[in-house]
């Protein structure tokens, strides 16, 4: 997912250090193809490793992960280029100057902390996911516990924290060194996600694409013959994959990047990387795991373990430094949101510190990777929304006649109709979640449209 | 510099992607492909910041 941050950081450095609160100068804005290359390392990342390997957990069939897969990748790049691109060209603005504009500077401030502490989780799977490979070699493995706050074994809780205070430190210090590293292992990346594929398929000595098939349901059915019958189907993928960087593009966290774009074409720029790690990268590592189950019955997904076995130390290192590149960037982010919370003259490193803190405590809960598929909808749930407020902010305030930027033309700190068009409907979405079992990444729209109506409704009815 | 880009383009073209085919073709056997991975992955990251580095400034 969105998720190896480190082709964006480069870019959101740049541009919130020197244009955080102007439009980008006509001097600076790239064509459409330089998008292509910011974005093809971005969606392969350590969260690759670990939610390939779910989709067959899950009980998915190859056919439907194949064309479902398909189907939400080109959806989500449409999203980008028609919902996303147009008022990044427009506005040229970062999303959280923009949302300031709407909201008031202190709501921008709360948004920030959720995004933070959403954020810490993320980077908590992916030091999960560093330290299964880590493990490898000293024969330390991890099971994922039934319960949500079950822990591992200890010596896998000890490679967490220890993989976790790295991470941290390493953050603390500043993340320009591993932002370098990461954009040059990404090609590298990129080819060992497909020799781990083409490995796995070797193992299963898959000869045609019906004997691929076979290998493939019976690692579904051992699977569901452990963990009981549960269902994945056509259309839960697509919108897994289509909602999956739902804060990306549905929620604007894109309009960072692509308020550099000469024109809307930018929104064409994550389609090879999507391809990239959230087709060819998922697909390769979930075909590790079928061929694990058909060589030794294991059924658990542990990263670590599947790359070793498929491709030997490359894997060992690829898992790590997929994990630790995307989960420095996190915690760094994180850091900067948690930042605000501190006395101005607490030390810079504080924040990350913190962020460093709660990721490790979140990766020693394994149950957190091993629920990244539900994860992932949990955050465009939550954050998804604020780009239904700047969506209907851009088009439908003069149209509608309420006031575009309320905060920034009233002066308000607090605008308490973006507070309640975002909470309501996360609070709802979040009931059907926990409460009702609902799948997290069916919540985004439905969050979204809400949230956009609501806030038109609230705009209206406060006549301002 | 080209030298340089042509070792790190065979390292993951040669070392790593062509052999993982090999592999699947049943050509080679896997201790070799994951030798020669490593070999790949430790020549990729030898050669490429170099060249990379240059092409920023």
């Amino acid at each position: 997912m969105a998720d190896n941050q480190s082709a964006s950081v480069n870019i959101n450095d740049n541009a919130g250090g020197e244009f955080e609160r102007i439009p980008v100068p006509n001097s600076k804005l790239k064509g459409w193809k330089s998008f292509l290359g910011m974005y093809a390392g971005e969606h392969a990342a350590g969260t690759e490793f670990m939610i390939g390997p779910l989709f067959l957990a899950a009980g998915a069939s190859l056919k439907d992960l194949i064309f479902g897969l398909f189907i939400g990748n080109i959806l989500a790049i449409l999203t980008w280029r028609y919902l996303v691109a147009p008022i990044a060209v427009s506005s040229k603005l970062t999303l959280y100057y923009q949302l300031e504009k709407i909201a008031g500077k202190h709501l921008v401030k709360v948004y920030n902390v959720v995004n933070g502490v959403l954020f810490c989780f993320l980077a908590g799977a992916m030091i999960t996911v560093s330290a299964s490979a880590v493990g490898v070699p000293f024969d330390i493995s991890f099971s994922v516990p039934e319960n949500i706050f079950g822990l591992s074994s200890a010596a896998f809780s000890m490679i967490v924290i220890i993989v976790g205070i790295v991470m941290t430190v390493v953050a603390a210090a500043g993340y320009d060194a591993v932002s370098k590293f990461a954009n040059i292992a990404a090609p590298w990346m990129i080819v060992v996600f497909a020799a781990c594929g083409l490995s796995a398929l070797s193992q299963m000595e898959v000869d045609s694409w019906e004997s691929l098939l076979t290998d493939w349901d019976n690692g579904v059915s051992v699977i569901q013959s452990a963990n009981g019958k549960v269902d994945f189907g056509f259309w839960k993928i697509v919108i897994f994959s289509w909602l999956c960087n739902a804060a990306m593009h549905f929620g604007m966290s894109d309009l960072t990047i692509m308020r550099f774009a000469k024109d809307s074409r930018a929104g064409w720029g994550p389609s090879v990387g999507m391809f990239l790690g959230h087709y060819m990268a998922w697909i390769c590592a979930s075909f590790m795991l079928a061929a694990q189950i058909k060589l030794t019955g294991d059924i658990s997904a542990n990263p670590g373990a599947l790359a070793w076995s498929v491709v030997g130390w490359t894997g060992i290192i690829c898992v790590i430094v997929a994990g630790w590149t995307t989960a420095n960037p996190t915690i760094y982010r994180a850091g900067l949101a948690f930042q605000s919370l501190f006395p101005p003259k607490t030390k810079a490193y504080s924040g990350v510190v913190l962020a460093g803190l709660v990721a490790t405590v979140a990766g020693i809960f394994p149950t957190l990777s091993g629920k990244l598929l539900d994860f992932v909808g949990l955050y465009g749930t939550i954050l998804g929304p604020m780009g239904g407020v700047i969506f209907v902010n851009h088009y439908f305030a003069k149209k509608m006649s309420f006031t575009q930027d309320y905060a920034d033309k009233k002066g308000a700190v607090f605008n308490v109709a973006v507070l309640l068009a975002w909470l309501l409907p996360v609070a709802l979405g979040l009931y059907f979640i926990f409460a009702k079992d609902l799948f997290p990444a069916y919540a985004v729209i439905p969050c979204w449209i809400a949230s956009s109506i609501l806030y038109v409704i609230i705009m209206k009815l406060q006549k301002s | 510099m080209k030298i340089l880009k042509l070792i790190s383009g065979l390292s993951i073209g040669v070392l790593i992607l062509l052999m993982s085919i090999l592999l699947f073709l049943d050509k080679i056997d896997l201790a070799t492909v994951k030798m020669l991975m490593l070999i790949g992955t430790v020549l990729w990251f030898v050669s490429t910041p170099f060249w990379m580095k240059e092409e920023k400034n």
